[in-house]
């Protein structure tokens, strides 16, 4: 197992290494620094000496990925990719442009995405799989054909309606919860009941339909019609045999995005005023702040790799079946 | 000589006119063939989907009449020849048509159908004195001489005579489709029409023909009233959010459907090469996608247009007009949507092409000596080719939902792209207004509602016909199911009793 798990890290680091040069190529080859630099002072009357201390302030002023000015491993060290993209690997992240550092601004505002995500990810997967499993008992009933019905048109709702919407329903005509904010400590629990609400609601229609597809599809399966035969109840077969062998593709789904849980979500936190990672990488996209949003990608690949692994294991602890070897 | 126009091709619309050669052709090869007409057939037996692709139907033609662009000709006084100037704005046929719309523009937000501005303003009288209060509108009602008395009438009358003349369309084309029904089958029309009526005909025409009526009972309405009023009122700066919601359509079909056509090469190429030449192509491939499908998407996508951004800033020469240059984010848009979204099918047809070169056909093509090349397109690709359609039309819904949230984010279509993200964006904080200017949101939330709906249910149909392992949709569920059920009776499929309880997976 141990074993397992090192061999699948050491398979992480190409694919980190591969998103490294990826943002690489996309923040300083695609366009040099001066055009950035022109494009964020503006792209009439800036002076050349305006664009070279923009470059200082930020080390953009360094030669790409080999400096013939240096000597050793200097030559190599004294650079942009160096300095700016290796360096991720040892989470220094640099600095944002209004010169805080990125990685304690990151490590601040986990926090608070977390708070929003990690109930909105619990809550959804006990309500969806909740329903999905009244449907599926109902299957091929009234009951079944309208859930279907509810959760297509659920799905074709634009999630910036579920917000807009709730945050009009909920707070400006029934001022239940406040509008947007939040708070520390217990505190924050009345700014989240809303984002919660609406997160696990605007999610409701796909994955609802798709726990329902996977548990009629075990539903198909022979060991089912056994179980039926030996007489058990329905509700016995239900939860005693389908939910469990159904939650071995459920969980592949869930657990590849709990890490991910950490950098919370873009539109809700800023909507509602959550000082989150999502608000965090939507003021970055505004302000043109390209060294955030570099960490954010990097931070967002590698906990997406972590999520990958630990579905790997996840597998072996529900499915014995599972050997890894 | 002098034209009135002179035809812009942008670069969106010579993806699109290449798109509609695409699917007719593959119509036109469909057609041809029985064994890739018969899923086709199926998907034409799915209510739903008849009904869905009827109203996607009307939406692909506005998108289509919004996509001719052209320049029209202004009259050139200054030094007296007759030389032709062109006009720097772009316009399409819609924009022609809809004239009426995109030129009464207002000075404010109106509500819908109001003939007063939303806003009180201060008005000099004659007598030097001043009153506050909610001035006329230039062109929403203005041709009532006392609003507030006359406008529901008005209202009301109009909007019945314009779904009157829908219906009569409608009527019209009832009796041509029952004539040619009743001509092909050699039946008589009133026979056709109740076979209609019953929903007893081979494609469920009853639910079509219940779509096309509202729509059009609906769109004669929304056209006879909207030369009169602003039927969605006008936003902050006094245009006509109807004309607005017209124009997004085309923005929405455009990042639908050319995102798909920019990643199907880099996902059918790279997917059937990893899958059957296996070895360092596959490990390369994969490495490649799994690369970039560990960057979480928005992300990615957020930081390829700001890198964008940065290019079109310094590269001004790309683009002409305002127009253009709108376009051209737009195409930008569609290609790194693409690049980012082309690792999921990539991953299914590698998968797919893995199976497929094991069987035994493929087996004897390799030892009569056939070359690789040949192997892929005439024995790999035909036989993947149903993942991809069904990977197209899955996709379409979602991505005209991510563009709403993209240009939200800051990261979507040019700010002078009419999008429905562009007017959401708009009308958010319109929200916090008193009183709350509201229409905007809801007429832009209400289209994109109409159109992800559609494409979603002809999306289970097509994936229902072509992947019948995955029923999306309850099989036996009561009414909608009758005419299906009437097909399966006892005496055709003696099992279908005993199999009562197992639902088909």
């Amino acid at each position: 197992m141990l074993n397992y798990i090192i061999r699948r890290m050491l398979y992480a680091i190409p694919i980190l290494i591969g998103v490294n040069l990826i943002t690489f190529t996309l923040f300083f080859v695609v366009n040099t620094p001066d055009d950035m630099a022109r494009m964020q002072l503006g792209i009439k009357r800036v002076t050349p000496e305006a664009i070279e201390k923009w470059k200082h302030e930020r080390g953009y002023d360094k030669p790409l990925i080999f400096s013939e000015a240096e000597q050793g491993a200097a030559k190599f060290t004294h650079t942009i990719f160096f300095e700016k993209s290796a360096a991720m690997f040892a989470f220094d992240f640099g600095q944002a442009d209004d010169g805080r550092d990125i990685a304690y601004e990151i490590k601040a505002r986990m926090l608070p995405s977390l708070a929003i995500a990690l109930p909105v990810f619990l809550l959804g997967l006990v309500v969806y799989i909740t329903f999905a499993l009244v449907m599926a008992f109902f299957r091929a009933t009234y009951v079944d054909f309208w859930g279907v019905v509810l959760c297509v048109a659920l799905m074709s709702i634009s999630s910036l309606f579920y917000i807009i919407g709730g945050q009009f329903l909920i707070s400006k005509l029934w001022h239940l919860v406040p509008i947007s904010g939040y708070g520390s400590g217990l505190d924050a629990g009345k700014f989240l009941v809303l984002p919660v609400i609406i997160g696990v609601i605007s999610g409701a229609g796909a994955s609802t339909r798709w726990y329902r597809t996977i548990f009629l599809e075990e539903m198909g399966k022979d060991y089912v019609r056994t179980a039926r035969a030996k007489g058990l109840p329905e509700s016995i077969v239900l939860f005693r045999h389908v939910l469990r062998n159904a939650m071995i593709p459920i969980l592949t789904g869930a657990v590849v995005v709990i890490p991910l849980l950490f950098l919370g979500s873009l539109i809700a936190e800023s909507f509602f005023g959550i000082p989150g990672l999502g608000s965090y990488t939507i003021d970055a996209i505004n302000s043109q702040d390209f060294a955030v949003v570099r960490a954010m990608v990097f931070l967002g690949s590698l906990l997406y790799i972590i999520g990958l692994i630990l579905t790997d294991i996840s597998y072996t602890l529900v499915d014995p079946r599972i050997r890894l070897e | 000589m002098t034209m009135l126009f002179k035809p812009v091709i942008l670069w969106t619309d010579s993806l699109i006119y290449l798109l509609v050669i695409v699917v007719l052709a593959f119509v036109w090869h469909v057609r041809r063939n029985e064994h890739m007409l018969a899923p086709w057939r199926r998907v034409g037996h799915s209510a739903s989907g008849m009904a869905a692709l009827t109203v996607l139907v009307f939406f692909i033609a506005v998108g289509l009449l919004d996509t001719v662009h052209f320049r029209p000709a202004v009259e050139n006084n200054d030094n007296g020849n007759s030389e032709k100037v062109y006009s720097v704005e772009v316009l399409s046929l819609l924009d022609i048509i809809a004239a009426p719309l995109r030129t009464r523009v207002e000075k404010t937000y109106s509500a819908p159908f109001a003939a007063h501005l939303y806003a009180r303003e201060t008005i000099e009288l004659p007598d030097g004195g001043q009153i506050r209060e909610f001035p006329r509108l230039q062109f929403g009602g203005a041709h009532l001489q006392n609003p507030e008395a006359q406008l529901t009438a008005d209202v009301t009358w109009r909007a019945a005579a314009g779904a009157g003349l829908g219906v009569f369309v409608w009527c019209v084309l009832v009796i041509l489709l029952s004539a040619s029904l009743a001509h092909r089958d050699n039946v008589g029309v009133l026979y056709t029409l109740s076979a209609i009526r019953r929903g007893a005909t081979e494609i469920p025409w009853n639910a079509v023909l219940v779509t096309l009526v509202l729509i059009l009972s609906l769109l004669g309405a929304a056209l006879a009233l909207s030369v009169h009023y602003h039927i969605l009122g006008t936003d902050k700066v006094g245009q006509d959010v109807f004309y607005q919601s017209l124009k997004s359509i085309r923005t929405g079909l455009v990042i639908g459907t050319l995102t798909t056509l920019m990643m199907l090469p880099f996902a059918l190429l790279l997917g059937i090469m990893a899958g059957y030449f296996r070895g360092w192509v596959d490990d390369v491939i994969q490495y490649i996608y799994t690369t970039l499908s560990s960057i979480p998407g928005v992300l990615l996508i957020a930081a390829a247009v700001l890198m964008m951004q940065v290019y079109m800033e310094t590269h001004p020469e790309l683009f002409d007009t305002i127009a253009a240059r709108a376009d051209l984010r737009l195409l930008f848009l569609c290609i790194i949507l693409g690049v980012t979204s082309w690792t999921g099918l990539c991953r299914l047809l590698r998968g797919e092409t893995l199976k497929l070169r094991e069987m035994e056909y493929i087996q004897a093509a390799h030892a009569f000596g056939v070359s690789h090349w040949r192997i892929i397109s005439r024995h790999i690709l035909p036989n993947v080719m149903h993942i991809v359609l069904i990977a197209t039309v899955m996709d379409f819904s979602g991505l005209v939902l991510a563009e709403a949230v993209l240009s939200y984010v800051g990261v979507g279509v040019d700010p002078s792209t009419i999008s429905f993200g562009t007017m959401i964006n708009a009308a958010r904080l319109e929200m916090a207004r008193e009183p709350m200017v509201w229409w905007a949101l809801l007429s832009a939330f209400g289209f994109m509602f109409a159109l992800v709906l559609s494409a979603n249910l002809f999306a289970d149909a097509v994936q229902d016909a072509f992947n019948p392992r995955v029923r999306t949709w309850p099989v036996k569920a009561g009414k909608p199911y009758r005419r299906k059920r009437q097909e399966e009776d006892p005496e055709t499929k003696p099992n279908a009793a005993t199999a009562k309880d197992v639902i088909s997976p």
